[in-house]
């Protein structure tokens, strides 16, 4: 293995919603770094912000005050055809697998939307094979189907594939896996892994569930109404925690083998 | 069209829309009477003589029945032109605004605004009378000139709260075009609903041009449904019992406009199932109850009706 190279980076990254009485500061200052080759979840409950900054790397969002740095380069403000390229190495999948289809589009014309940024239409093609080949689809099977006439699971992993044509450096799920059933759940975790083992993909995990960045993470974030209150190794984090709110956390995972 | 459900309403509004069409389209070639040809008196009375006296003849003795069904004709014309352009202007004012938001919505919406607060019918009056010697087009471009504001409001609504889900998003890390997401993730999800406000539109340009012209300042020279109740007003066919001057005219006007806003009506069942489905078992049932005996079943069915509303 060679030196963890840092490949994303916010310094006081914050952002606020409304004016006046009405002023909601979703993130506070927040400080983070995401390592190649890592999978690194945020973990915190509804409304702690971490969707927020999910969106804000995305560059979906403006930021208000702060700086996201993405492989060296400034990419707080990028607009246009320089957001185009960052996407091009920037991807994402988002929570709800109904909702993020548009429901008039058969998997096929979603996914060729991507050729405008892949450029040469004969190898987009062979890539939205390859992406639908990596998550386990084939496209025979799935291309011309509308989303309803696919399962919960089958359309999230279109989304993957989707994110994946673009072959893209650093992944973000936002609660990937969290309107899936449990069995679904996994597969779509081990999906993700397979990305980071394989490809050296970089993934930003965000979930509200302790447990599942158990299972995937390599580095853990944790969130608390918009701050960030814990962060390192994941190991470190979840054997041994330092702030009230991720023992917190810790302690509301079900336990199984366990009575009450 | 596997998911689209046809109600009994929509069958209803539909025979009654396609009945005023064909009125409008094949009327003027069945009646071959030129409308603006002097057949007989004043006012005379209907009689079975010929095609053109069906319905007796006007205050110029022209033939009612032919000025009747051109009158329907151009009514549906001023319709659709109006109701195409305002929806058009609403539908683009409204899209833009509510998708891109912001400060572009602001000055949309205040160009809206001040359209509304506008009292539609002077603008058309006024501009009527300015645009001299008008013709049925010019009416229909002035009508839908004015219409749009109501359809820019409600569209931008619409777009507003889709503008907001996750498949825009997905729209745009894909790298669509703002023009593309605009056309294909925002439009589709609201046709149905411009359909709806269209036929509105539509209505209420029909009633808008029949009150201008009722106020004689129509399209001169034309035939319109308006224009033959301003003569017949002046002519004073009310006060001499000359029913079949003015009721042929008011009764084709009442029914395009109901016949369109029960089409409006029901095509909101069709695409909204959740409506249909409460609002239909129901009547279902009550049809059932109606058909199978008299009085005595429907007292015992009401309470089960009453049971399915909670």
């Amino acid at each position: 293995m060679s030196d963890p190279k840092v490949i994303f980076r916010g310094t006081g990254v914050t952002r606020r919603f409304g004016r006046g009485k009405n002023l909601v500061e979703a993130v506070k200052n927040v400080d983070f770094t995401l390592t190649e080759g890592q999978i690194t979840t945020v973990v915190g409950e509804s409304g702690s912000g971490k969707s927020t900054l999910a969106r804000m790397v995305l560059r979906l969002l403006p930021v208000s005050e702060g700086t996201l740095e993405f492989n060296g380069t400034d990419v707080t403000t990028i607009t246009g055809s320089a957001r185009a390229d960052y996407w091009k190495d920037v991807q994402a999948v988002f929570q709800d697998p109904f909702s993020a289809f548009n429901q008039f589009f058969t998997v096929r014309r979603l996914l060729s939307r991507s050729f405008r940024l892949l450029g040469e239409r004969a190898a987009a093609e062979a890539r939205m094979e390859e992406a639908l080949n990596h998550v386990g689809l084939f496209g025979a099977d799935v291309l011309d189907r509308f989303p309803h006439q696919l399962s919960g699971g089958q359309r999230q992993r279109v989304m993957i594939a989707r994110a994946l044509m673009m072959q893209p450096k650093l992944l973000i799920a936002d609660e990937a896996t969290s309107m899936l059933d449990a069995s679904l759940r996994v597969n779509i975790l081990n999906v993700l892994t397979d990305l980071r083992d394989t490809l050296g993909m970089t993934i930003l995990f965000i979930t509200h569930d302790i447990g599942q960045a158990n299972y995937i993470a390599d580095q853990v974030l944790v969130m608390e109404h918009g701050e960030m209150v814990e962060q390192g190794p994941a190991d470190k984090v979840i054997f041994d925690p330092q702030h009230e709110y991720t023992r917190r956390l810790l302690s509301d995972v079900p336990r199984l083998n366990q009575s009450a | 069209m596997r998911s689209i459900h046809l109600t009994p309403r929509f069958w209803v509004a539909a025979s009654l829309v396609i009945f005023t069409l064909l009125v409008g389209l094949l009327g003027p070639l069945i009646i071959h009477v030129d409308p603006h040809a002097t057949i007989g008196g004043l006012y005379d009375k209907p009689s079975g003589r010929s095609i053109g006296m069906w319905l007796g003849t006007d205050n110029a003795g022209q033939s009612v029945i032919s000025n009747l069904v051109n009158g329907v004709r151009t009514s549906l014309f001023i319709g659709l032109v109006a109701g195409a352009i305002s929806t058009v202007i609403g539908l683009v004012f409204g899209l833009v605004a509510g998708f891109q938001g912001g400060i572009l919505d602001d000055i949309l919406m205040g160009v809206t605004n001040i359209g509304l607060a506008i009292p539609s019918i002077v603008v058309v009056i006024l501009l009527a009378d300015a645009l001299n010697g008008s013709t049925s087009f010019t009416l229909a471009m002035v009508i839908g000139i004015t219409g749009w504001p109501w359809t820019a409001r409600a569209v931008r609504a619409q777009a507003t709260s889709i503008r907001n889900r996750e498949h825009i998003d997905v729209a745009r890390l894909s790298g669509a075009r703002w023009v593309s997401i605009l056309l294909w993730d925002v439009l589709p999800y609201l046709l149905s609903y411009v359909v709806m406000a269209f036929v509105l539109q539509m209505s209420g340009a029909i009633l808008a041009e029949a009150a201008i012209s009722m106020l004689g300042l129509g399209a001169s020279g034309s035939v319109s449904l308006g224009i033959m109740l301003y003569w017949s007003l002046a002519w004073g066919s009310v006060r001499t019992g000359a029913w079949w001057a003015f009721l042929p005219p008011t009764l084709m006007l009442t029914l395009i406009a109901f016949s369109l806003l029960l089409l409006q009506s029901s095509l909101d069942e069709v695409f909204n199932p959740r409506l249909r489905r409460g609002r239909s078992r129901r009547r279902l049932a009550a049809v059932a109850a109606g058909t199978q005996a008299a009085v005595p079943t429907a007292a015992i069915v009401e309470p089960v009706l009453e049971g399915d509303r909670s």
